[in-house]
């Protein structure tokens, strides 16, 4: 069965790569957006007085992960094509992949800068630094590194979930997959699988190199020594 | 310089950290504000740079109503030190001390060597430390850097809250002492938070004694030490506070010079006849430029045929600064009872006994009338 999924991959070269493209297509923009947003709605909750909205925020996030995907994919369609929008195709798959991305990145991002050491806080502070001369020279490179842990968990997390976008015919390696269930053809299926399996592998290979280039020097020495 | 009047804090509980405390600190002087935790000195020392908002009375800096400048660039012109160090663990010595200078828009270039500068102050290579991490720096060395951060952008003012506080008694008294003498070529105005009397009584001008909040005593340390106003500055100094008064004292103060002094190159009856002559059983002997190279002592002479032969070199000598107090257990542990003092090219200025330190004890027990 191998012997026939790899003939396959062998002989239609350029449909797995057109497949995996679209894919990373996918999984690229929507956690691009996830990281965006993630980060700009972890910064925001984790100002003073904010505790109860973060709270909020987060526990929202956790209860949108639970809805199945095919469920959100369902409801994304009803609230687009409410909106005149495509609702079938790369729009609501993105959407939806964004949406289930938030939570690590929005969750990362608040408890690294609630985390960070007040005594860091408090000598910034003391020495004349505003809000925002804090958050971006000392809160948030300390953050980085957790912060990328959790964008890093969302898009593995989000190859896998990208698949099943397929569906909504947004191509990716879904298809082959459904293809294949759809028409006995177990190669198809074990190709999809593969490659699914391998840019899961490969993404949090890469993302792990990312995190630890944006992990700032001194923390990084600090943890080697 | 700093002026607190009838400062307060009370927080929304109702728990007063801090009771109308009002004073005033010189510009160049080395205040102390000390007292058992949860006496509000750190509060007091918080509120002049309003990391802590005062609840009633006003702080003025140089005439001005600290309420009324720009919070930022108040603190920019203080420099603060707290207790557990704070350096950034992301930047390096480098950026670290050139912390308040980047944020009041220095050039690169003057950052650089403002940092190089005060790493240089603190005792520290700039070659080798200017580019490490705090990671890479022992805790001693963090300590001299959190300093030398302070002191960035040259503030007249210098808050420091415990900064000494986190390292081992043997680092923390050689910090001390550099601390001291930075202090005394830079003259800043100091306060300085501890709840170690011994540190305030080493590096104060004066110390302002603090408990539940209220202000007891604020006094010159040989005040506290020798007046103390209540029972509860008495039992906070401690019952040894005569001992503790001579860290007050150095030796210069203490030192007298010797009738007798033997030069190296004397021949040894000669250097016997000068002893027996002045009913010395010992004295210090020196080279021709006046350094001090040891002991003679009369019974050594008998079999030496020279000088130095009979020479015991001292095991501790002290300099014209060192407290009484050390130099008190070195001449415990020294053979003859008495220490010699040097200058820093090691030349002879004097030596310290016990008969001198008592001399000055029992005039300082005097003047308390006890």
């Amino acid at each position: 069965m191998f012997e026939q999924a790899w003939r396959y991959i062998a002989e239609h070269p350029d449909k797995v790569l057109q497949w995996t493209w679209q894919h990373v297509q996918i999984v690229l923009v929507a956690n691009a957006m996830a990281a965006v947003l993630g980060v700009a709605l972890g910064v925001w909750i984790s100002g003073k007085g904010r505790e109860r909205i973060a709270e909020a925020v987060i526990y929202a996030a956790s209860i949108l992960m639970t809805i199945p995907s095919l469920a959100l994919f369902g409801i994304l369609m009803a609230v687009l094509y409410a909106l005149g929008q495509p609702s079938i195709g790369f729009l609501p798959v993105v959407i939806a992949l964004t949406l289930y991305g938030l939570l690590p990145v929005v969750r990362n991002t608040h408890t690294a800068l609630r985390e960070v050491d007040p005594a860091m806080i408090e000598a910034g502070r003391g020495m004349g630094m505003s809000g925002l001369q804090l958050l971006f020279r000392i809160k948030m490179p300390l953050a980085v590194p957790v912060i990328m842990a959790g964008v890093r968990q969302a898009m593995v997390m989000n190859v896998g979930i990208a698949a099943i976008g397929s569906y909504l015919g947004a191509g990716g390696l879904g298809q082959p997959i459904f293809r294949g269930l759809g028409n006995y053809r177990k190669d198809l299926v074990l190709v999809g699988a593969l490659v699914v399996s391998a840019l899961a592998v490969a993404i949090d290979l890469g993302m792990g190199g990312v995190e630890k280039l944006t992990t700032p020097k001194g923390i990084r020495r600090r943890r080697e020594s | 310089m700093i002026r607190l009047e009838n400062v307060s804090k009370v927080y929304p509980d109702g728990t007063e950290a801090v009771r109308n405390l009002s004073l005033e600190i010189a510009k160049g002087e080395f205040c102390v504000f000390l007292g058992p935790s949860g006496c509000g000195k750190t509060t007091s020392l918080k509120m002049i740079n309003r990391l802590i908002p005062t609840t009633g009375g006003k702080i003025y800096i140089d005439g001005v109503d600290t309420s009324e400048r720009n919070v930022n660039e108040l603190r920019r012109g203080i420099g603060y030190a707290i207790q557990n160090i704070g350096l950034f663990p992301h930047l390096t010595v480098a950026q670290n001390i050139a912390t308040v200078p980047k944020l009041k828009r220095w050039p690169r270039e003057k950052r650089r060597a403002r940092a190089r500068e005060l790493l240089d102050l603190v005792g520290m290579a700039p070659d080798t430390f200017l580019d490490r991490y705090p990671c890479e720096l022992s805790g001693g060395q963090q300590q001299r850097v959190g300093v030398a951060r302070c002191l960035g952008a040259d503030p007249p003012i210098l808050l420091m809250d415990e900064p000494f506080g986190a390292i081992d008694p043997i680092t923390r008294q050689r910090l001390q002492g550099e601390f001291l003498k930075i202090q005394e070529r830079l003259k800043k105005t100091i306060v300085f938070v501890t709840h170690d009397i011994d540190e305030a009584i080493k590096m104060g001008d004066t110390i302002a004694l603090m408990k539940d909040g209220d202000l007891v005593q604020y006094a010159e340390p040989a005040t506290l030490l020798a007046e103390p106003k209540t029972r509860f500055v008495r039992d906070f100094v401690g019952a040894d506070r005569v001992l503790k008064g001579l860290r007050l004292l150095k030796a210069r103060d203490v030192m007298t010079r010797p009738k007798v002094i033997l030069r190296r190159d004397e021949s040894v009856e000669r250097a016997a006849e000068i002893l027996d002559s002045a009913r010395r059983q010992w004295a210090a002997a020196v080279d021709e430029a006046g350094r001090f190279h040891g002991w003679v002592e009369r019974e050594d002479l008998k079999t030496a045929s020279m000088l130095d032969e009979a020479l015991t070199p001292a095991v501790t000598t002290a300099s014209p600064r060192t407290p009484l107090n050390e130099a008190l257990s070195m001449m415990l542990g020294s053979a003859t009872g008495s220490v010699a003092v040097l200058d820093e090219d090691g030349r002879f200025l004097g030596l310290l006994s016990f008969n001198a330190i008592r001399d000055v004890l029992r005039s300082s027990h005097d003047e308390e009338g006890e």
